[in-house]
């Protein structure tokens, strides 16, 4: 542990390299989190089968590219087939537990994503996959650093997809209309939005967007039908630590989580990597909760 | 004391028979006793969830925290009072350490004991932790806890890390060691149904009760919610702790991931078997236990490979669309059956105005 501490003092590159893995990573758990924030802040449906829906979009990528279609490509057709998933799953599950209590909902989608997996299991194999990109990696610093062109292409993905995203929430009728749900569902139904349609529109939109970070982890990082719980509590992480309705925070949060990630993976060793999230998500609750404490004795 | 358990007669007779089938169950099927012995683990899992998830409306994910925690102080305690544990676990099972019987009941008496304080231990600081968190959080929280105590315990060389230890060798002949953990596990949970009966009938109950209806309404009212909370969860960890050794000893080899902490197995089982009888009631997690274990006896058997995927639809499926499970779904088509228990006003008014 101290040696590789020591490393990174010795050799200031090597932070660029974990810096570059961390944000490139951390990039598309920023979608992840986002589509999680979407769905809690317009149904307050926790959705515990979020890093499940990510599995299965890498799955799906895995799945073009064996029959000869480039992953990039594959972002477009899986997004669509995730979202056609998502809108059967509100349909079955998600449109009867919002009216329940939270538990309910938390642990329906448990219920699913014990599902998604074990269905990813069977059906692809325990092992740890990733799907080819054939892109080449760029050297920095005289080769000391080198970061691989698919997870910049990935990284622009991102961006594009998280422009669009806050453009048709802005812009578009049914994004305003998800936007007033959110604030005030039985005001919006009042005035004529149809909210089932707006529940299912966000759930699957929430879906699609898992796809197509799915197809971007299978190519710049791993894929295994049992990493998606990692992935939803990560996404957990970011959200609970940002706060809801809050895309600048869940931006700085993703990224900061996704570098944090990188040097601890570094200087601990890569098995205590699952145990630092979880770790960090405890460590936020607490947080939150002396917040409350506080908040608590002012009003005594 | 039957007066304090609230057992009549009638209810003693069944309770009865039933106890002479729970005997009579390792005779009957001798082959499968070590089955029959993880059903009561079942039972008492369900139980002990219900205390926090159905009396007190707070929904822990992490509970196998406690079983595993127990499962290993048990070990520790039983290697360590002949060997040195370090060098035991670093030898994943090669040393074969030769415990005389009085060695071994002592090590097992004292692990056992152990067992049982640990956890409550453990279950007191953490709920002055995690109390503070309501709802979803609640549930996100300690699943988190349990999910970081395997990830910890799988690297930790003193306990074995992800190699595990291997279990002392039970003393007795070939069959012996069966039906003595069959007994044990038996004993453990009816001593847990036994208590919770009598803790259901005190003020105890009515205060968690208040808990799960309106918390801050409870506490505006002078209930001292935290106390009651850390009370509560120190029950459960109490029993699973105890559970854990047990259950530790009975499979002879234990390691963190999938016998000790397996959050996504047993972690879950607990709370799909209660929802499944009926959370909130005492015997419906005993019922839903029962029917689980059975569903899960022939899924396991006859559904190789699918049987996680038929457990994730049973518990979306009991989530979803039977939320109130065997027992509240009795309740309301035959609210006669549960007349004795609607003595007071409170609760005729409760079952006659619908819903709460």
């Amino acid at each position: 542990m101290w040696e590789n501490l020591q490393i990174l003092g010795l050799a200031p590159v090597f932070n660029v390299q974990l810096w570059l893995n961390g944000v490139t990573v951390a990039a598309v758990f920023c979608l992840v989190a986002y589509g999680l924030a979407l769905v809690w802040g317009v149904t307050s449906v926790k959705n515990l089968a979020q890093g499940d829906l990510v599995m299965m979009g890498g799955y799906g990528a895995w799945e073009f590219a064996k029959h000869g279609v480039h992953p990039v490509l594959a972002l477009i057709p899986v997004s669509a087939i995730m979202f056609v998933f998502g809108w059967i799953i509100y349909k079955l599950i998600i449109r009867r537990v919002i009216q329940l209590d939270l538990f309910t909902s938390l642990l329906a989608t448990f219920g699913l994503a014990i599902t998604i997996q074990q269905s990813l299991n069977l059906a692809f194999g325990p092992d740890v996959r990733t799907v080819q990109s054939g892109f080449g990696s760029l050297e920095l610093f005289d080769g000391m650093v080198e970061i691989t062109q698919i997870k910049l292409i990935a990284f622009g993905l991102c961006v594009l997809l998280a422009i669009a995203m806050v453009l048709f929430l802005k812009k578009s009728r049914m994004g305003q209309a998800i936007r007033a749900t959110a604030q005030d569902p039985r005001a919006a139904r009042v005035l004529g939005v149809n909210t089932d349609l707006v529940y299912a529109m966000t759930f699957s939109i929430n879906a699609a967007i898992c796809g197509a970070a799915g197809v971007l982890i299978a190519m710049i990082w791993v894929i295994q039908p049992f990493y998606g719980i990692a992935y939803s509590v990560r996404a957990f992480v970011i959200v609970t630590a940002a706060g809801l309705g809050n895309l600048p925070g869940v931006i700085v949060t993703a990224l900061g989580l996704g570098v944090l990630e990188q040097y601890s993976g570094f200087v601990l060793g890569a098995q205590f990597q699952q145990a630092t999230i979880v770790g960090l998500l405890l460590a936020i609750l607490i947080w939150r909760q002396m917040a409350l404490l506080r908040q608590r004795k002012t009003l005594q | 004391m039957s007066l304090r358990l609230g057992l009549t007669p009638r209810s003693l007779t069944g309770h009865l028979l039933l106890l002479a089938a729970g005997v009579a169950a390792p005779f009957l099927f001798p082959g499968h006793t070590v089955q029959l012995a993880v059903f009561w683990v079942f039972v008492l899992f369900a139980l002990t969830w219900d205390i926090m998830g159905g009396q007190m409306g707070y929904n822990s994910l992490g509970n196998i925290l406690f079983f595993g925690l127990g499962m290993y102080v048990c070990a520790v305690a039983q290697i360590a009072i002949v060997y040195d544990v370090a060098q035991y676990t670093a030898a994943s099972g090669a040393i074969k350490v030769d415990f005389s019987p009085k060695e071994y009941y002592q090590g097992l008496v004292l692990g056992v004991v152990l067992a049982a304080i640990v956890p409550v231990v453990f279950a007191v600081v953490l709920s002055w932790i995690l109390f503070g968190l309501r709802g979803p959080y609640y549930a996100i929280g300690t699943l988190g806890v349990a999910i970081a105590a395997a990830e910890l315990t799988n690297s930790w060389n003193y306990v074995g890390g992800g190699m595990g230890i291997a279990m002392p060798v039970f003393p007795g002949g070939p069959g012996m060691r069966e039906r003595f953990f069959y007994a044990a596990c038996m004993a453990a949970t009816i001593l847990c149904y036994l208590f919770l009966r009598w803790l259901y009938r005190t003020r105890f109950s009515l205060a968690i009760n208040a808990i799960r209806d309106d918390e801050d309404k409870a506490e505006a009212l002078g209930l001292h919610t935290a106390r009651y909370k850390m009370v509560a969860w120190s029950v459960s960890a109490f029993f699973l702790g105890i559970a854990g050794a047990l259950f530790g000893n009975m499979t002879g080899f234990i390691e963190p991931m999938e016998t000790a902490f397996p959050t996504l197995t047993f972690g879950i089982f607990m709370v799909a078997m209660t929802l499944l009888g009926g959370k909130g009631t005492l015997w419906g997690p005993i019922i839903g236990s029962t029917l689980f274990y059975a569903l899960r006896e022939v899924t396991w058997t006859y559904l190789l490979g699918w049987q996680y995927i038929a457990l994730g639809i049973l518990i979306i499926v009991n989530v979803v669309y039977f939320q109130q499970g065997i027992v509240g779904w009795l309740r309301q088509r035959r609210p006669r059956w549960f007349a004795s228990q609607a003595e007071t006003p409170a609760d005729k008014a409760l079952e006659t105005g619908g819903k709460a």
